[in-house]
């Protein structure tokens, strides 16, 4: 079905690699086209990518620095534990929300046959882990220097949990996404899951902070691993963080896989209006 | 070459499943101008999504050796808040095809002027058309897929889509679909019925024209489940 097989391929790679520039091509004409239509031209355009999350995240570190202000103690930098813990929230829960119902406004675009579905989730996908990184880094670095925040103490671990939360984000998207076209309870029923998963899921507390049954019990969410990872990258040892990479990339690769297969599926099967 | 063998194709409906196409084989070769007759809800359109590939049949298979348009003058891939420039720009990266060199073409076949440079929600029906026409015909295909060329647009503007399309790309294939016989007639040289999700073929486009004919004229009968 395919036109382009090569006679004399030698590895799996260079057999991959004219469809994968393909793909690469068609996600980013699909991102471009993302960024006009959600954000327009006008006023500050696509800066919006950057600025949305970064108000919502900025206010509620301001909000907390202000109770500090009032005489509450903590350990941890109050600024850099508000920033760190609503960007993961804005990574892991904005992706998935960006794919569900993503299919009905670019079906039409289905019938450029370089197109397929999960370019279309691809590029939502990246369009909002785009945004939450740049207003993470943004949110650090003005911290930085208004003398809110300290400088990480290992960056490179840092980005590693930010890293796997992105995939964590990207899996649930491409899991939720074709779901949500084969059920529209899938939708209905994200909206108050996420809501609730939001507290647990350790923007507000480090899972040391907690009762031993209560830890065991957020450690089951895998979020909680990443955000305790990063913020043990963040903060050194500061306090004792309780994470495990291993529970967290499973989660990944089961999500992934399982979200794949469903993309497969939606894709094969057409979308039930 | 594009051929569908034995193609089915079902969707979910709240009442079970429905078979839109069963069985249906067909072969279009290089050159080719197949017409398919069939009168609304036959399936004409769920065939062009197989043709083109946007959508995958539920049995049987589709083989396709040539490149295959979507379906022409299609303008539902316009975003409102986008401007015809920037379609055209998004058609041209998906196929990468530089769009400088399509720029002058579409400017000029699509007479839009400056209003190619305005958001396609401020575009009157005919200049929607003429848009859609017009970047279709910037890409290079060996299939063009036709559904249901109605008569948009001035009669300057559909002499000038004729020209375009069945004259400089007279020796391409084509498959076209549609419910006005006529219009069948004119261009193919080859035409199928879809009747009922079944693809009925002829040898000739004068016979396909009277058993449609006969078709239409009979009672509507409900489509049956699958």
């Amino acid at each position: 079905m395919q036109q382009a097989s090569g006679s004399s391929l030698s590895s799996p790679l260079v057999a991959w690699w004219p469809g994968l520039r393909v793909q690469f091509r068609v996600i980013g004409a699909l991102l471009l086209r993302e960024v006009l239509t959600r954000y327009g031209r006008h006023n500050i355009g696509f800066l919006w990518l950057l600025v949305e999350p970064m108000l919502f995240t900025g206010l509620i570190a301001w909000a907390y620095s202000s109770a500090r202000a009032a005489g509450v103690q903590t350990v941890i930098p109050i600024a850099a534990f508000a920033v760190t813990g609503y960007s993961c929230v804005m990574l892991w829960r904005n992706m998935p929300a960006r794919c569900m119902g993503a299919v009905t406004p670019n079906r039409a675009l289905l019938f450029h046959r370089p197109v397929k579905l999960l370019d279309v989730y691809f590029a939502r996908i990246i369009l909002e882990a785009t945004g939450a990184t740049m207003s993470f880094v943004a949110l650090a670095l003005l911290g930085i220097a208004l003398g809110w925040m300290p400088w990480p103490q290992d960056l490179l671990a840092v980005c590693l949990a930010w890293m796997l939360l992105a995939w964590f984000g990207l899996s649930l998207g491409l899991l939720l996404g074709p779901l949500s076209e084969r059920s529209k309870w899938v939708e209905k029923i994200w909206a108050p899951l996420s809501y609730l998963l939001f507290p647990l899921s350790g923007t507000f507390y480090l899972v040391s902070s907690l009762p031993p049954q209560a830890q065991e019990f957020v450690l089951l969410l895998p979020m909680v691993h990443a955000v305790e990872m990063l913020r043990e990258g963040y903060f050194g040892h500061l306090f004792a963080a309780r994470y495990s990479v291993v529970y967290l990339v499973s989660w990944n690769m089961a999500l992934m896989l399982l979200g794949l297969s469903q993309v497969r599926l939606v894709a094969r099967t057409g979308v039930r209006l | 070459m594009i051929e569908l063998q034995h193609v089915s194709k079902d969707y979910a409906t709240r009442h079970g499943d429905i078979r839109v196409l069963s069985d249906v084989s067909l072969r279009v070769n290089p050159g080719q101008k197949l017409g398919i007759l069939g009168r609304n809800g036959a399936g004409k359109s769920t065939l062009v999504r197989l043709l083109g590939g946007a959508e995958q049949p539920t049995v049987g298979q589709v083989i396709r050796h040539m490149s295959v348009s979507w379906p022409l003058a299609f303008s539902a891939g316009f975003a409102g808040s986008l401007t015809g420039y920037d379609y055209l720009r998004f058609v041209c990266r998906v196929y990468n095809v530089p769009t400088e060199g399509k720029l002058k073409f579409v400017l000029d076949f699509s007479e839009l002027g400056r209003y190619f440079y305005e958001p396609v929600q401020t575009y009157s029906a005919g200049m929607t058309a003429r848009l859609a026409f017009a970047v279709s015909m910037a890409i290079d295909f060996d299939c063009y897929l036709i559904d249901e060329i109605v008569a948009v647009g001035d009669a300057r503007f559909t002499e000038r889509c004729d020209q375009e399309l069945f004259g400089r790309r007279g020796h391409k294939a084509m498959v076209m679909v549609s419910h006005n016989a006529q219009f069948i007639q004119q261009h193919c040289d080859s035409a199928a019925v879809l009747h009922q999700g079944r693809l009925l073929h002829f040898d000739s486009v004068q016979h396909a024209y009277d058993a449609y004919h006969q078709i239409l004229h009979s009672p509507v009968e409900q489509r049956s489940e699958a």
